[in-house]
This record gives C-alpha cells, sequence and structure tokens, in this order.
C-alpha cells in the first residue's frame, strides 16, 4: 500500500531553482514539499553542502528552506503520474501519492557525454560526475586528473577537485581562443560573474587551460591510465587517473513530458510566470533551458511566488531574470561544440552503455526508433538519458516520447501506485486467481 | 516513378512479411516488401517473441508445431542478436483442477510427437526454485524456445534480399488487381499481392474482420539465473481466448541478459498506446503470486502492443474471397512470432499450387469474410 | 576519524566519513570497477548523479542500488558482483 500525501505546492527537484520555488511558495504560508532524488537538498551544484554551505547565498537560501518548514522528501523519485494532480514516487523502502494544489518542476539538467575511445572504462566520469563524487565522500587526493570538455563548468569543476587535493594536470576547452575572448568580453556586462571568473583563474594557477583541445581517446588495462588529447595538428598523452569530462548539460524533461508539458527543442515551454502549458504546473531552472546557479534561483523564486499566486513578487524579478537569460544565451553561444567531435567514436566505439551498442551498429538504422528496437540502445536503465544527447550530436536524432516509469522502479511501486476504487476489485480478483 | 514488375508484393515487414518474403524469394520468385516504418516493426517489436505450441484447437496446433519445428530447423543460422534460447515452457499448475489440465496436455501432446514431461512439486522447485511455495505442479515442453523477435524479421529480410527481393520504405494507399500504390507516388506492380500489415491490414482490405488486442508488458532489471524457462500459468488459455474486455495471466520469460520480461494482458476496444497504470498493476499484481521476489524487482521500462485478433483466433493464410490476385498473412493474435516461418511456407504453398504440409483449410480468409468486392 | 561509519565491501571492512555514499566506500576498499556490462566490460560509476546506472552494486541483498546515491550506513553489507 502506498502513502498519501496532500500538499498545496509540490517541488520535484531540491536543487537551486527547487530551493527558491519552495521557499517563495512557503512565505505564503503554504504547505510545501521537494521531493527530491538525493539524500540531501542541494542539487548538483550545491551537493553536500546542507552542513556547510561553499557561499553565503547557497547558505541563505538552505536557512530559508528550513525556517520556512519547507518538507523536505529525501532519496524520492517521481516515477509516474497517477491522476493529473497526483504523481507516484518511490524511495528505497516506500512508495507513496503525491498530490498537490500546484507542481514545480526543478529537475535539474544532466551532461552530455560524448562517446570516444575508451571512455567506458572505469574512472573515466562527466566533469560534474566526479566533482559529485568528489563532494560524496570519493577520495582524489593525490590523484592526477584530466578535465575535459566545454564551457565555465570545467573551470568550476577543477578548482574543486583542486581543494579536494587532486592534481589537475590540465583543462582541455573544445572551445577555440577566440571563443572563449568573446565569451570573456560578455561576461564584463555581469560583473559578479566576471568575479567568478577571475577568482577561479587564481584558483587554477599553474594548471594549463587549453582552448581548441579535446579528448580523442582513452586508455588503460582495467581502468583509466591516460588520456590523449588533440589540439591542432598536435596529439599527446597525458598520464592520469581521471578524467572528468563534460560536453554541456541537457535539461532533465522526462518528467514534464510525462505530464503533457510542450518540450520544443529539448525545453520546457514556459509562460512568464514560468508556467507550463498544464495548468497548475510551473517549471524552473535548468529544463526551460541551460543557464546557470543565478538564472534557476531567479526562475525558482518566481514559479514559486506564482505557484502560490503572489504575482507582484514574481513580476519584480523578471528584470533579472532577463539579465540572466542574456548571459545563458552567451553561455551557449560561446562553446558550441564543435563538428570533429562528431568523428571522436570509432566504428566499434560503445554509444549505449547499458546494453553495449556500438556506432557502427547504430547506423545502420535510419531512425532513433529503429535502431532501438533492433539493437536495443536505451532500453536500459538509464532510459537513453545517457546515449539519447550523444546520438543527437552525432546522427541528428531526435528522442522519443516518454513513457511511465520515468525512471526505474520496483515492481510492487508499480503495484501500489496505480491500484485505485475502480480497478481495486480487479486488482483483488487477480490475486485470488 | 517506374519500377521493376514483380512477381509478389508483400504489404509489411514484420515478422510474417519478412518471413513470407524469405519464402517467395528462396522459391525465385521476384519479391518487393513494402514496409511503413522499419523491418520487424509492428506488433513484432512489441511482443514476447515466445515460441510455443499450443493446444487449444487442431489446427492451432498443427500451426505452431508446424512452424516450431521450422525454427527448429533455422537455429543453426540465426545470428546471435537474435537471441535464441532453447529454455522451453513451464506450464503451471496451482490446484487439482489445473493439474488434470497438465496431464490432458501431456496426453494431447504425447499423441502428437511433441515432448514432454509433467514435473511434480519436487522437481517443479528444483527446476524454478523461485516459485511459490503451494504449486502442484507444471508441464514441461522442452522444445519451446524465445527469440528476440524484431532481429529475427530483420534476419528473414536480409535471408529474402540474397535473392531477388526489394525493400521499399513506403507506404501502401491502396491495393490493385495488379498491384499497389506508394503513397510518396507511383505504384508497384504484380501479379501477386500479399497483405501482411498485421493491425493496419484491414484499412487495406475492407471486410478483413480483425480487431486490435491491447497488451502491455514490463522488462525488468538482470537477474541472471533467477528464471530459467518462459513460466506461464495455465490459466493464460483462458485469459487468451476470453471475449471480455480485460484479462490477465502470469507469463514471464527470461532474457539471454537476465532480464525478465513479465505479461501478460489483453484488452479489447482500447486505442491509445498510452500505459493504463490499473493494467500494468493488475499483471504484475498477477506475476507477483507466482514469483513473489518480483515484487522487489527493478522494473526498467513498459510499453504496448497491439495484437491483430481475429474471431476464431486462427491467422488468415491465403487467398482473398472474390480477389484473384490478393492472398493475407494476418490476424496472428498472440502467436505472430510462432507462426510466422509456417505462415510463409503455407502461403507459397497456396502460391505454387503445392501440397501444403499441414491442411490450410481452418486459415483460409473465406471461412468467415464476406466476399470482397472486386 | 572522527564521526566514521564501519560497514563491508565484499567482506572487507572499510571505514568511511559519516555522509560518504556507498560509492565512495567502494573506492576505498580498492575497486574501480563496480561492475560489469552485458558484453563484460568492466565498469565504474560515470555520472554521479543517479542517472547512468553504471554504479550499482548489492547493498544487504538488495541487487542493483545505485551507490553514488546511497549514504553508508553502520554495518551495511555491499557486494559487488565483479
Amino acid at each position: 500500500m502506498s502513502d498519501r500525501r496532500q500538499f498545496d505546492v509540490l517541488v520535484v527537484g531540491g536543487g537551486p531553482a527547487g530551493i527558491a520555488a519552495a521557499c517563495c511558495a512557503a512565505e505564503a504560508a503554504l504547505r510545501v514539499a521537494i521531493a527530491d532524488d538525493n539524500p540531501a537538498l542541494g542539487g548538483q551544484i550545491w551537493r553536500g553542502e546542507h552542513s556547510s554551505p561553499s557561499s553565503k547565498e547557497a547558505a541563505f537560501w538552505y536557512q530559508r528552506v528550513k525556517d520556512l518548514r519547507v518538507e523536505h522528501l529525501a532519496g524520492t523519485r517521481v516515477f509516474a503520474q497517477v491522476d493529473s494532480r497526483t504523481l507516484a514516487a518511490e524511495t528505497d523502502t516506500s512508495v507513496s501519492e503525491l498530490s498537490f494544489r500546484s507542481l514545480i518542476l526543478a529537475t535539474g539538467a544532466r551532461e552530455r557525454f560524448l562517446p570516444f575511445p575508451g571512455w567506458t572504462l572505469p574512472n573515466v566520469m562527466g566533469a560534474g560526475g566526479l566533482q559529485a563524487l568528489a563532494k560524496s565522500g570519493w577520495n582524489v587526493r593525490g590523484r592526477k586528473v584530466v578535465v575535459a570538455g566545454t564551457g565555465p563548468l570545467l573551470l568550476a569543476v577543477a578548482a574543486h577537485l583542486r581543494e579536494y587535493g587532486a592534481d589537475v594536470r590540465l583543462i582541455a576547452e573544445q572551445a577555440s581562443r577566440r571563443q572563449l575572448l568573446a565569451f570573456s568580453l560578455s561576461l564584463w556586462r555581469q560583473p559578479s560573474k566576471l568575479n567568478d571568473a577571475l577568482s577561479l583563474r587564481r584558483q587554477l594557477l599553474g594548471v594549463p587551460y587549453l582552448p581548441s583541445c579535446w579528448p580523442i581517446a582513452a586508455a588503460g588495462k582495467h581502468k583509466l591510465e591516460s588520456v590523449s588529447v588533440r589540439r591542432g595538428a598536435k596529439t599527446w598523452s597525458v598520464p592520469c587517473d581521471y578524467l572528468a569530462c563534460g560536453f554541456h548539460l541537457v535539461p532533465n524533461t522526462e518528467l514534464a513530458a510525462l505530464l503533457g508539458c510542450v518540450v520544443e527543442n529539448g525545453k520546457v515551454r514556459v509562460d512568464e510566470l514560468q508556467q507550463t502549458t498544464m495548468p497548475d504546473v510551473y517549471c524552473a531552472g535548468e529544463p526551460t533551458g541551460i543557464g546557470g546557479l543565478e538564472l534557476s534561483l531567479v526562475e525558482g523564486q518566481i514559479a514559486g511566488h506564482a505557484a502560490a499566486g503572489r504575482l507582484d513578487p514574481a513580476r519584480r524579478l523578471f528584470a533579472k531574470r532577463d539579465k540572466m537569460r542574456r548571459f545563458a544565451a552567451a553561455l551557449e553561444r560561446a562553446f558550441v561544440l564543435r563538428p570533429e567531435l562528431q568523428e571522436l567514436p570509432r566504428p566499434e566505439t560503445l554509444v549505449c552503455r547499458c546494453e553495449d551498442v556500438s556506432l557502427s551498429r547504430l547506423r545502420e538504422h535510419s531512425s532513433w526508433r529503429a535502431a532501438k528496437l533492433l539493437t536495443r540502445c536505451g532500453m536500459g536503465p538509464c532510459q537513453g538519458r545517457i546515449c539519447g544527447p550523444a546520438l543527437e550530436f552525432l546522427l541528428d536524432w531526435k528522442p522519443e516520447s516518454v513513457r511511465p516509469p520515468v525512471f526505474p522502479v520496483r515492481v510492487e511501486s508499480l503495484i501500489a501506485t496505480a491500484v485505485r476504487t475502480d480497478s481495486e476489485t480487479m486488482h483483488n480478483s487477480a490475486l485470488r486467481s | 516513378m517506374s519500377h521493376p514488375a514483380y512477381d509478389v508484393v508483400i504489404i509489411g515487414a514484420g515478422i510474417v512479411g519478412a518471413a513470407c518474403a524469405r519464402e517467395c524469394a528462396r522459391a525465385g520468385l521476384r519479391v518487393a516488401v513494402v514496409e511503413a516504418e522499419f523491418v520487424g516493426g509492428g506488433a513484432t517489436s512489441t511482443g514476447m517473441g515466445h515460441i510455443v505450441v499450443m493446444d487449444d484447437s487442431e489446427p492451432q496446433f498443427a500451426l505452431t508445431r508446424y512452424s516450431q519445428q521450422l525454427w527448429h530447423e533455422i537455429a543453426p543460422e540465426l545470428p546471435a542478436e537474435v537471441e535464441y534460447m532453447a529454455c522451453g515452457t513451464l506450464w503451471i499448475a496451482a490446484d487439482e483442477q489445473e493439474m488434470q489440465e497438465v496431464r490432458r496436455k501431456q496426453q494431447y501432446y504425447g499423441a502428437r510427437r511433441v515432448p514432454t514431461e509433467i514435473l511434480d512439486p519436487r522437481a517443479l522447485y528444483e527446476a524454478e526454485p523461485h516459485l511459490r511455495r503451494g504449486l502442484v505442479g507444471a508441464l514441461l515442453v522442452p522444445e519451446d524456445l524465445v527469440i528476440y523477435a524484431p532481429c529475427a524479421a530483420r534476419f528473414l529480410m536480409r535471408q529474402a534480399q540474397t535473392h531477388s527481393c526489394d525493400l521499399y520504405l513506403d507506404r501502401v494507399t491502396e491495393i490493385r488487381d495488379d498491384g499497389v500504390v506508394l503513397q510518396k507516388g507511383g505504384a508497384l506492380s504484380a501479379g501477386t499481392v500479399i497483405n501482411a500489415a498485421g493491425t493496419w491490414a484491414p484499412e487495406l482490405t475492407p471486410g478483413l474482420e480483425m480487431r486490435p488486442r491491447k497488451g502491455h508488458l514490463i522488462i525488468t532489471d538482470r537477474y541472471p539465473g533467477f528464471v530459467r524457462h518462459q513460466l506461464v500459468e495455465l490459466g493464460y488459455l483462458k485469459s487468451a481466448h476470453v471475449l471480455t474486455a480485460e484479462s490477465f495471466a502470469f507469463n514471464v520469460q527470461p532474457r539471454v541478459t537476465g532480464q525478465l520480461l513479465i505479461g501478460s494482458s489483453r484488452q479489447f476496444g482500447v486505442e491509445g498506446k498510452g500505459i493504463d497504470n490499473h493494467i500494468v498493476a493488475g499483471m504484475l499484481a498477477r506475476a507477483c503470486v507466482y514469483l513473489p521476489e518480483l515484487a522487489k524487482m527493478s522494473a526498467i521500462r513498459c510499453w504496448t502492443g497491439f495484437r491483430a485478433a481475429t474471431a476464431d483466433k486462427l491467422p488468415v493464410i491465403g487467398k482473398c474471397p472474390g480477389r484473384e490476385h490478393l492472398y493475407l498473412a494476418t490476424g496472428h493474435e498472440g502467436l505472430g512470432i510462432t507462426t510466422s516461418l509456417a505462415t510463409g511456407r503455407l502461403l507459397l504453398d497456396q502460391l505454387l499450387q503445392r501440397t501444403p504440409a499441414i491442411p490450410v483449410e481452418p486459415y483460409s480468409p473465406s471461412r468467415d469474410m464476406e466476399v470482397a468486392h472486386a | 576519524m572522527r564521526d566514521a561509519v564501519q560497514m563491508k565491501v565484499n567482506g572487507v571492512t572499510v571505514r568511511v566519513p559519516r555522509g560518504s555514499t556507498v560509492a565512495a566506500a567502494v573506492l576505498l576498499a580498492g575497486r574501480s570497477g563496480f561492475r560489469r556490462s552485458v558484453s563484460g566490460e568492466l565498469r565504474g560509476p560515470l555520472c554521479g548523479m543517479g542517472i547512468c546506472f553504471e554504479c550499482r552494486v548489492a547493498v544487504d541483498g538488495q541487487p542493483h542500488m545505485r551507490s553514488c546515491q546511497m549514504l553508508c550506513r553502520e554495518g551495511m553489507e555491499v557486494t559487488l558482483s565483479e
């Protein structure tokens, strides 16, 4: 049997957007809860910081979510819709039905992984991935790390890993020096961002940061031992223990799609109040378009105010949101993935890691759907979250529509949350035999 | 757009269409196959891939057994991706009444030279230790097997294409006496058209009485060795033949990876492809009655499919009444994978007017079709 | 180590700081390979955020638990099939 809980505002996702949204909704004295898969609030960027926030901003929001008595449903993953106002969710030990008057989706983003020879070796991880692991106790002290991929995230990750004692040997940024320069110039309009950038550069003194540079192969017997990188005509090998590589972030839009929200170009469509195309369903943060921490906080606040029916506080944040969105657009323009990255995987390089499907087998098919059914690519537990963005970049294949469960769940959870009064009879008769 | 003239145009490259293509092409006919989506799609891509003999009627037995033997013959040629697994079926008896049914089945199959073995509880739990206690026995049918059907369809098409067989990725909009009209433009001329379009077949051949019967399946994460055979409750037969709106039956299959496919369900009159939560719940609840440990297992995906079902649960394999040049190969309900090879063979027999290995009258389209207007 | 949790990874006792994930404990026990893929390749954590499923291990007899998302508990027994 499942627990049944009722809230005024349910927030799915406990990163900065979700926390900000929940706080603003709770200010209106509403019953608010955050359902989040992780053991603690913070999402990715504030992972592990609930007991020791790394910034004044994080400290502020952690305190606020506590003071406003927002209920935190930890280790809780939403997997299906029960009815128009109820979601099914599971933890490691229980299953529940979460009902709401308003729903705010703050499901964040994940990294895009691009396949290349050796990328499936243990110790090749996402950039955010290795950072998340390090924050959760994964020991990187004294280990040699190469950070590769694209975007300011690489610098943040490298700086963080250094703080944990890692020996960062190289930061390989696929964007060109010209792209980076253009981006840096655009930062003048956002002094806080410029400050962040300069401080990161200081923290990373001594670490080579090379533009127009990207990984072409990872090597090692049972785990990673070295990475080959290319820059122009040169390729060379860098011995290392970890490769942290990330090629942009991809919005987590699956739950929104499941609920029927319009998702276009991989982003959840929202109006100026962060409302999606489904009534009483809001979306804030990365799923509406990758834009970073500040934008997530602003969108979260707007969504929280709007869900609570407080439109004036929401509107007062529009200008700030516009400003943050301009930064997000500049980010997207600056770090466009170069076409050479499409040539990285060899025919035998695995693209789907769940079912071990190579690029050459995938290329035999003309569509994602055919490839999926004939190779089983995308049919594993990640449900296409890892291979999908890679295939979109490599072969321009668009993801298919979403079905429940949007996350692997226990069989008993599927049984418990689908049983309703009229079909309870059927359920019981099925049991009786 | 001009194309070569063909002896046969086959509509649909699901496993039935692909099997027909292979038979016809190997016999030296010039074959074209028109497929609207991709080879191995439709119900072929959504089913369980269980190749099973059935005893609910003499014609059903004849067709499933004949086809199963053809699968045995083709087994050595199948590539690894077809995942051919000779795991056998265990028909499980939960009470003495079902055990009587087990004995009846054994006699029935024994008289027709299908090897079976009755398992008492001790033997049953040795064969499948994770089944719930309290079951009274089972019938093992060791020659039943399991394949991954979309890849099998692709294999059959490829075999066809090594002879004279062209594949058109297009949709047929009309069947004429001299061939088919294509959506992308133009037409294919052929002496014979075979409608193997599954649930889409009635759109092209009005008068063909078939209803789509929706089913749901769940696949779990990997639990190697948890289940070794395809496990089916004897109540499955009741479910497959009942004409009411909804029914479930316990039906679990191991994949080579150790993942479990959990079925089965049947619904009439439901057109949407979406997941019906209460059906999934009912189906899973039933499965947990037989395999209690399923409850804690991780379910990765859920999907639906539509079986093409005729009124008497037998497929139509033969000439369309009133049409000299149109043949039908469809309506296989939940047995399309099993009977695909025999369907192809029996169709070819009829085209070439050869004596078929089993009587084809029971599958004749004219048994319940009105004569279609020419 | 103040405030540590003691647990077992493949029978080997490890002590991890409280608040660490099972993934960190597996690393501490000296393993980079957490499991094998369908074709037998050694795999370890990739995404660090619970979506890639590469870090799965058995915890207290329950298979397929995402070690990067699970906090270590006193007395926990982790088994790697690899």
